[in-house]
């Protein structure tokens, strides 16, 4: 009796969870009570699948794979908030404009940038990157002018290979002076790819 | 102090609080009290001062919605009378009969016995959980075993 109990009992189980529509419904009402500080979603682009994450401000990061998006999160959570969930709606106005400039239909980006991952001088050097329009070049020294600090390249170059939003913020189109392609978060193939995207390159 | 981001919670704990509530409510209301307690969680997550015994704390919130849930449906005058829930769906649960019988067992009675036989606890952890000694929750669910078998006949079987 006591087994038969004990069996009924295990036997019986649960519907499951669908646990995406559950996320979903979960990140869009926390977004509605204003409890959602950071939402992110994967975004699959030429370069790979990126990870797009947005604050009420503004696109705080844009990684590439590869870039580790668990310890992203994590500084983010420590930075800015841990109420961070999956939530593609939230992800959306920039994921369309990625995809618009990926297809040689947008030259240039409007979406509002959170800056609290960047300090001090690294912030200057890539708001000035931010300026260097599509199709155009420029030089670590260049920025580093327009930052103020002519003679900071080499701090220059380690801002924006630090860059938290890569492609939307251009360090792509910052080079050597010498006409070398310099350095990229992603990797110099992406670089060599969005160069070519933007006429830069010859493809 | 480091908390986890909130999704990673979310990702490890919403299938067993889920399971949990079910025991607990009854298939038609456990996601919605799932939901409300992943707000409830959300809402307080910044002031945690540690990201010790996270899923404790998210199953004592878990029990608390449940329990308002509880309260809330008998304050619905239908569903207080006859004790059924009409929108659970008949194949919702392989047992329907025997787990309406554990919804009516006493609160601790009721925790203990979805804890050991929807989770699959040891005594030990039912007790911590619970706030309680190993020997305490044993007793919780033997309480409960006991009540169920007087109130569920062999013929629903």
């Amino acid at each position: 009796m006591t087994d038969d109990l004990d069996r009924r009992l295990r036997a019986s189980s649960a519907p499951a969870l669908d646990l995406n529509r559950f996320q979903d419904a979960l990140s869009r009402r926390a977004a509605d009570e204003g409890l959602l500080d950071v939402a992110y979603a994967v975004h699959d682009s030429p370069l790979g699948l990126l990870t797009v994450m947005v604050t009420p401000r503004g696109l705080v990061r844009l990684s590439y794979p590869g870039e580790g998006v668990e310890a992203q999160l994590e500084e983010l959570a420590e930075r800015i908030s841990p109420r961070i969930l999956e939530a593609p709606e939230r992800t959306d106005a920039v994921r369309r404009q990625l995809e618009d400039y990926f297809s040689g239909r947008r030259t240039s980006f409007e979406v509002p940038i959170d800056w609290r991952l960047v300090r001090g001088f690294a912030g200057d050097v890539l708001r000035a990157t931010a300026r260097i329009p599509f199709g155009a070049i420029s030089t670590y020294r260049d920025v580093a002018a327009q930052a103020g600090s002519p003679r900071a390249y080499r701090a220059a170059g380690n801002a924006l290979g630090s860059n938290p939003v890569p492609i939307v913020v251009p360090c792509h189109r910052v080079l050597h002076a010498g006409g070398g392609l310099g350095g990229y978060t992603g990797g110099l193939d992406r670089k060599r790819y969005l160069l070519r995207l933007e006429g830069v390159l010859a493809s | 102090m480091h908390l986890p981001p909130f999704e990673s919670l979310v990702e490890a704990h919403a299938h067993e609080l889920h399971r949990f509530l079910v025991g607990l409510l009854g298939p038609s209301d456990a996601e919605d009290c799932l939901q409300e307690t992943f707000m409830s969680a959300l809402r307080a997550y910044p002031r945690l001062r540690h990201a010790d015994h996270l899923r404790a704390w998210l199953y004592t919130i878990a029990q608390r919605k449940a329990t308002d849930t509880v309260r809330r449906r008998a304050r619905r005058p239908a569903q207080a009378l006859d004790g059924v829930e009409p929108a659970a769906p008949p194949a919702a649960e392989g047992d329907d009969g025997l787990w309406l019988a554990v919804r009516q067992l006493p609160a601790k009675q009721r925790v203990a016995v979805v804890h050991r036989f929807a989770l699959d606890l040891a005594y030990a952890e039912i007790g911590q959980r619970m706030g309680i000694s190993e020997e305490a929750a044993r007793q919780n669910v033997s309480a409960g075993l006991r009540r169920l078998r007087k109130e569920v006949t062999p013929d629903d079987r």
